[in-house]
């Protein structure tokens, strides 16, 4: 249990005021991991998502190495769940091999950040789905030689 | 903490929690009791309403005693619906009216009556050609917002109630973001109902009322015993209501002399907004407002991020109103105003009070330049 979650604003069903977010949240809020874009010449992978629900967006740069994901970067415009949610992803996407990377669930985000309010995990598949998006633009790169990109 | 969200509710005043102390200790009575201990508290309600009728310029008989800004909103709009079923089944409302009576009329529409909503103007100002065009031989009831409460915007419910007076309609207005604000006496606003909320007037919250001309048709929503002239059963809030009455009539003591002072707080935010923000849309602000309301659109930012930042750094903002906080959709009165979902997403409301000072409307709209700033540089928009 987190600390803020024993607020009576997080009894169930109650739409509390923005504070119920625990502080992982907060903190991830305030200080977003890999937050920005990367240089295109960086840029092995580029992915775009949007959830129609609330109106966030999120775009998702990645350089891959050796099959591994060596840089990440994101831009949100999107409520606090959605910022919070998109840097934990890409902390946890950071480093990992895309095969492992493909496997990250929008639950391994939450459960990552300590859990989120109810009415705020639809904001975690936004990130995933960013980041499906670029590996699937980088694997199509990969059949395109580098020299012929635009 | 800097709390910019009198809006959503005020501080009690110790005044008002002095007077209303000794209905919560010694006069602990049930005004409905036959004996001198009932009478008391008895006394203390009746003085209340005579003093609300005072300031509200009405007779007593006039005041009904609610548990809330919505309850009264309900029992305005419902129970005129109800008294009146024979007559006609048509109401006209505005597209920017607070949930407590956009969702009344739905669960009216719902029960077979008919619901017109007035569109407003991009300023937030409902259109009057509009509400003449939508009268019918059915229309029973219009009901209109004194002030809305997301913008602030006043609406023109003199007018309003001059014309459909001369059509034979009755006329709600819910003043629960006007009242205690402004001088006059809102019996003088020529509605035949309106609601007013204490906490919104550093009174108690749970504690609310209804003004009803004499001679509306109006049926109870909560039927037992035979209080508030068989309007509203259940036995008084004692304490609730003295301290209704003692915060109107202090509201309305000072309401000139403040009203002044937070119009040129509100305006110095705004300008002070305005120079770190040249983007920044200001909702309502051409229109007549509430002077202790900002109503703005960011761009690229959303609006609930803004809010929680400045939660962080100790100052209490809203994005649109408190009860609809939580609700992804955006705000319909934003929307009704002409602006686009992301405009309204990106939207922050500020509501200045009683304790508002210079150095805190100064420390507010520094903050605001930072959050926003931080989160246009991390915004994909």
């Amino acid at each position: 249990m987190t600390r803020s979650s024993k607020k009576p604003s997080d009894r169930a069903g109650h739409p509390g005021p923005v504070l119920f977010y625990n502080e992982t949240i907060l903190e991830h809020f305030t200080n977003p991991r890999n937050a920005g874009e990367l240089p295109p010449e960086e840029t092995d992978g580029f992915g775009l998502a949007g959830d129609p629900h609330c109106g966030d967006q999120m775009k998702l740069w990645i350089c891959v190495r050796s099959g591994r994901i060596a840089k990440i970067a994101f831009k949100s415009f999107g409520c606090p769940g959605a910022i919070a949610t998109s840097s934990m992803l890409t902390a946890l996407a950071q480093g990992k091999s895309i095969q492992e990377a493909k496997g990250i669930t929008d639950d391994d985000v939450v459960e990552a950040l300590g859990g989120i309010p109810e009415r705020k995990k639809h904001c975690s598949l936004l990130g995933v789905k960013a980041l499906q998006a670029a590996i699937a633009d980088w694997e199509n790169r990969g059949s395109i030689p580098k020299e012929a990109r635009p | 903490m800097i709390y910019l969200d009198h809006n959503a509710t005020t501080p009690l005043s110790a005044q008002v929690l002095q007077a209303m102390m000794p209905y919560l200790r010694e006069c602990w009575g049930n005004p409905s009791s036959p004996y001198r201990f009932g009478g008391e508290a008895r006394a203390a309600v009746e003085e209340a309403r005579a003093r609300i009728a005072r300031c509200a310029g009405c007779k007593p008989s006039e005041i009904v005693f609610t548990a809330s800004g919505t309850e009264s909103d309900n029992l305005a709009v419902r129970g005129v619906a109800r008294a009146s079923r024979s007559r006609g089944r048509h109401i006209v409302t505005t597209a920017i009216e607070h949930h407590a009576v956009l969702k009344t009329c739905e669960a009216l529409a719902e029960e077979g009556y008919q619901v017109t909503y007035l569109p407003v103007t991009p300023a937030g100002v409902v259109d009057l050609s509009t509400l003449a065009e939508s009268l019918t031989p059915e229309t029973v009831l219009v009901t209109v917002m004194h002030a809305n409460n997301e913008t602030g915007v006043l609406q023109p419910v003199e007018e309003i109630g001059r014309l459909v007076h001369r059509h034979g309609i009755l006329l709600h207005v819910d003043a629960v973001q006007t009242a205690g604000k402004f001088p006059h006496r809102f019996a003088d606003i020529g509605a035949d109902l309106v609601s007013f909320s204490g906490h919104k007037f550093y009174g108690p919250k749970g504690s609310a009322g209804l003004y009803v001309r004499e001679g509306t048709p109006l049926s109870p929503l909560l039927t037992g015993g035979a209080h508030e002239m068989g309007l509203r059963a259940g036995t008084e809030n004692v304490a609730g209501i003295v301290g209704l009455a003692e915060a109107l009539d202090l509201a309305l003591y000072s309401s000139q002399e403040e009203g002044r002072r937070l119009r040129r707080l509100r305006d110095r935010f705004e300008s002070l907004v305005r120079g770190t923000a040249p983007s920044a849309k200001f909702n309502g602000a051409s229109a007549e407002r509430v002077p202790n309301t900002s109503s703005i659109s960011f761009k690229d930012v959303d609006g609930e991020s803004v809010v929680l930042a400045l939660d962080l750094k100790g100052i209490c903002a809203s994005t649109g109103s408190a009860c609809s906080t939580g609700e992804p959709e955006p705000s319909h009165v934003l929307l009704a105003m002409g602006l686009s979902p992301r405009e309204a997403q990106g939207t922050v409301r500020v509501s200045l009070g009683r304790d508002t000072q210079e150095e805190d409307i100064e420390a507010t709209a520094k903050a605001l330049a930072e959050v926003v700033e931080r989160l246009r540089a991390l915004s994909s928009a």
